[in-house]
């Protein structure tokens, strides 16, 4: 009798690379925006931060993490995050700034002096 | 108690767009996470309880949670009765009280998870780590817990 056992754990399919999109918040300033991006397992190394155009893309990877034993319950994402914003025109590009702390990823991003709100002084 | 071993499903692709993208990950995680007695949250699709991993080899089980942006002192780690409880409060920065808001998806406030573990635990000996927002608790198997060969004698 012929048996015929699927073999579970390959995929026909191709794999493709997957992001899972961070929660952030994002705060306005007189002087900038703030973007906070939850990115837990992530650190500065696995950061990737790319200004292009009118977009900001902001990837973080996790790093691998070596566990022993069997899984007995998953909840934790495995992908990368990755999430993109558009900019206001008004961001001074070349002023953005990141840090990563306990799996935040603050980018703070200023507005160009010229659009900052300024008193003129009357002769 | 019944145990699954985890499996992950298959899932189709769904394109991500933007905001919507967030439900998409918690509709993911409702059909991800097994429907299991062993981890239990305050609330299944808002968000606010940690994700949690749980692994078990044979001289200890290993707990990690997803709690980024937290200060040490605000996590709080119990056991009781077999059952590891996390629990404690994302607190806001202050920072950026008066600021205007553009999106807020990040949760603040308290949070609790428990989980039952499948077998005795030394109480002693749990270690807690909290490093890039990731909280992992390892939990050594109480002595009687762990496997044992026993040798067959035939008379």
């Amino acid at each position: 009798m012929q048996t015929t056992v699927e073999n579970q754990t390959t995929n026909a399919r191709p794999v493709r690379e997957e992001y899972v999109a961070p929660n952030v918040n994002i705060f306005e300033t007189p002087e900038g925006y703030v973007l906070q991006a939850e990115m837990p397992g992530v650190t500065k190394d696995g950061l990737e931060i790319m200004l292009e155009g009118t977009e900001i893309t902001i990837v973080g990877r996790r790093t691998p993490e070596s566990v022993s034993g069997e899984p007995l319950f998953r909840e934790r994402s495995r992908a990368d995050y990755r999430r993109v914003f558009e900019l206001d025109p008004a961001i001074d590009t070349e002023k953005v700034s990141a840090k990563i702390e306990q799996g935040i990823l603050t980018v703070t991003l200023p507005k160009s002096e010229k659009v900052k709100p300024r008193k003129i002084t009357v002769d | 108690m019944n145990l699954l071993r985890w499996q992950r499903p298959e899932l189709a692709s769904w394109p991500t767009f933007g905001g919507l993208s967030t439900l998409r990950n918690e509709i993911d995680r409702l059909f991800e996470a097994p429907l299991s007695e062993l981890a239990h949250g305050s609330h299944f699709l808002s968000g606010s309880a940690p994700a949690l991993d749980v692994f078990e080899d044979k001289d200890n089980f290993v707990v990690k949670a997803e709690l980024p942006g937290m200060k040490k002192e605000d996590i709080d780690v119990s056991l009781h009765d077999g059952t590891l409880s996390i629990s404690g409060e994302r607190k806001s920065d202050k920072k950026w009280e008066d600021a205007e808001v553009y999106r807020a998806e990040r949760f603040f406030g308290r949070f609790q998870r428990t989980v039952a573990l499948p077998s005795a635990v030394d109480a002693a000996k749990i270690k807690a780590q909290y490093k890039d927002g990731v909280l992992t608790i390892t939990l050594p198997k109480a002595e009687e817990a762990k496997p044992k060969q026993i040798d067959v004698q035939v008379s």
